[in-house]
């Protein structure tokens, strides 16, 4: 885009290298030698992702057919035996529900409470310069910070949350041990941690929008709700699907937070697909790693899939401008 | 002339809020500001109550309905007490070490592959270009199991090695230096390389200290999440000595849930340095943010 090709006065002054990458065909050697130059400079990046991504990929692929003895070794070929136990087995069924229960939990509200202040913090109020930095702040916790908060907030003997609750003559709740509420729990925490993102991706779409397009929207008595659902929101289209796709993906990666507020219980009822996977390859020596992996399998064709809906629909269905 | 990116690498653009003001006080502010207010003090209470908790006693959080500030005095133990009770110290400098290593191992190692895709006669470009995107759609946690065999297979458990390895390299921050190196003027370029200087000399004396700003944005970014990882620390280390500050003090609840104001205060400790960086680093936060932020 910004390169020009074959500039002759380049190649002039500098007979020693090759005046342009990719210029037709500059002299030969010059040229090759530029090549494993540019190899070079990719390489420490291909070793990494060589050793630590695509290698992994491949065994986890292979650990994923194979057995496991209880030593965490693998025990030989067994074909899909892992898959087909991973979709009878009612554990695992269950492990899959309240992953997509807790996805859908976590992103809606955490996109709409971040679309609801980004939205307010565009009305020309005074001290918007101050919410805009303190509705961040979520943003630097730590997933291990703002779990530990949360245990302490969500605390059925003394915590502060049951202590509201007092005030209004409401009985303590057991936030994170009844098995009808742990999982709403560790979402409410979730969504707390998603909204400093959301908010983030939302101000900088809001504050790119057009200027001119919303003051002839305004000058045509546009205003208030009507100037928001008509104008602002359409526009705004490519954040928000940007963000129902992030967050969806980052919410089927969470961990942390389950492991520090419920341990996966109580009745593994928050116990997601990620924290299976950890339970079956770590939790109490288990090192059932071919079980494991066929589970990470799964994990990583639901992402894929989800990055592949992202690249067939971001371009046709989102209005850009 | 220069690559034909996928789309993907470069989903919505952001650019940083616009300062138009025009200051009106409409009744309709009213009600603004009272949704703001009620969602102001719900989203920051967590904050506040992890900062005032750290400074309250014992009498104060163990109490029912517990205190929502410090009424039986103001408790600056609870620090000195989270430090002694787990290797915090020792935990503090395994984070600071791993988070610097991260950094600046993704920085240069994406400096020098954005400077190949943008600047060298790199062969079969798209299919590289393929590659480093698709690094970033493979999620980390579909692959721990190999890398955790990796890391104690090669002993390093325990070690700053095994805690930043995986991490040394980045397609985001490559694509992040690159959508930068893409802007830099040729003429400036064909300058340098008048001066004599090669392609090393070009790119670490000129490229990068003019691509600053993409520069901080990467070492933010990459600073943050290092810092605030979770998972892989918990399976690399084991000897609490070794640990990183995130899993301290997720231990430091377990062990001692008698005493929230300690573990509060540990809270805190860990919190920050990312503090700091989100709210001066705000605007390099935002440059990086919506750069293929798939994984």
């Amino acid at each position: 885009m910004t390169t020009t090709t074959g500039d002759p006065v380049r190649a002039e002054h500098d007979p020693e290298e090759p005046p342009q990458p990719q210029s037709g065909s500059p002299a030969g050697g010059e040229a090759k030698r530029e090549r494993w130059i540019a190899i070079g400079y990719l390489l420490p990046a291909l070793a990494i992702f060589g050793l630590f991504i695509f290698w992994p990929l491949v065994k986890s692929i292979l650990l994923s057919v194979q057995g496991t003895d209880i030593l965490g070794n693998p025990s030989g070929f067994v074909g899909f035996v892992n898959y087909t136990r991973l979709f009878s087995d009612p554990d695992f069924l269950q492990v899959l529900w309240v992953t997509f229960a807790f996805t859908i939990l976590t992103v809606i509200p955490s996109i709409a409470i971040a679309l609801l202040i980004a939205l307010l913090l565009q009305s020309r109020i005074r001290g918007v310069r101050f919410f805009r930095t303190a509705f961040a702040l979520p943003f630097a916790f730590s997933v291990a910070t703002a779990s530990v908060i949360f245990g302490v907030l969500f605390n059925p003997a003394s915590g502060v949350l049951n202590g509201i609750l007092n005030t209004f003559g409401i009985d303590k709740v057991q936030w994170l041990t009844n098995p009808d509420l742990a999982l709403w729990s560790v979402s409410g925490a979730t969504v707390w941690m998603q909204i400093g993102y959301n908010l983030l991706v939302l101000s900088a779409g809001l504050g790119a929008l057009p200027e001119d397009v919303l003051e002839a929207a305004r000058l045509d008595g546009a205003s208030g709700f009507r100037l928001q659902r008509s104008i602002v929101m359409p526009l705004l289209t490519p954040q928000l699907f940007f963000l129902v796709v992030v967050g969806t993906i980052h919410s089927l990666q969470s961990f942390g937070q389950i492991k520090i507020l419920t341990v996966g219980g109580p009745e593994d009822r928050t116990t997601t697909l990620v924290y299976s996977i950890y339970e079956q390859a770590f939790a109490n020596n288990n090192s059932n790693y071919g079980y494991a992996s066929a589970q990470a399998m799964v994990l990583l064709i639901i992402v894929l899939v989800i990055t592949a809906l992202q690249f067939g629909v971001l371009e046709r269905k989102v209005f850009y401008r | 002339m220069t690559t034909t990116s996928p789309k993907a690498a470069t989903p919505p653009k952001a650019t940083a809020p616009k300062t138009s003001r025009r200051s009106s006080s409409k009744p309709s502010h009213i009600g603004s500001y009272l949704i703001l207010g009620v969602l102001f003090l719900i989203v920051l209470f967590p904050v506040y109550y992890g900062l005032v908790g750290s400074f309250m006693g014992e009498r104060d959080t163990n109490s029912f309905p517990p205190a929502l500030w410090p009424k039986n005095g103001v408790h600056p133990d609870n620090y000195s007490k989270a430090l002694d009770i787990i290797p915090l110290g020792n935990q503090y400098l395994t984070s600071v070490l791993q988070t610097i290593g991260i950094t600046l191992g993704q920085m240069v190692t994406s400096a020098l592959a954005a400077y190949a895709f943008v600047f060298l006669n790199l062969r079969w470009r798209a299919f590289w270009f393929g590659v480093f995107l698709s690094t970033m759609m493979i999620p980390f946690e579909s692959i721990i199991i190999p890398n955790y065999l990796l890391i104690s297979q090669w002993g390093l458990k325990d070690t700053i090695a095994g805690l930043t390895l995986p991490f040394l390299a980045t397609g985001f921050g490559t694509f992040l230096l690159r959508q930068s190196f893409l802007s830099f003027p040729m003429e400036l370029r064909d300058a340098a390389r008048v001066d004599g200087a090669g392609h090393f000399r070009f790119l670490f004396s000129i490229l990068l200290p003019l691509s600053r700003p993409s520069l901080a944005a990467l070492g933010i970014w990459s600073a943050l999440s290092a810092w605030n990882m979770y998972f892989w620390p918990l399976l690399a280390t084991e000897d609490p000595k070794h640990q990183t500050i995130q899993i301290g003090i997720s231990q430091l609840q377990s062990s001692d849930s008698d005493s929230p104001g300690m573990v509060l205060a540990g809270v805190m400790l860990a919190l920050f340095p990312t503090l700091l960086l989100v709210i001066f680093g705000q605007r390099f936060i935002v440059r990086g943010l919506t750069t293929g932020a798939v994984k």
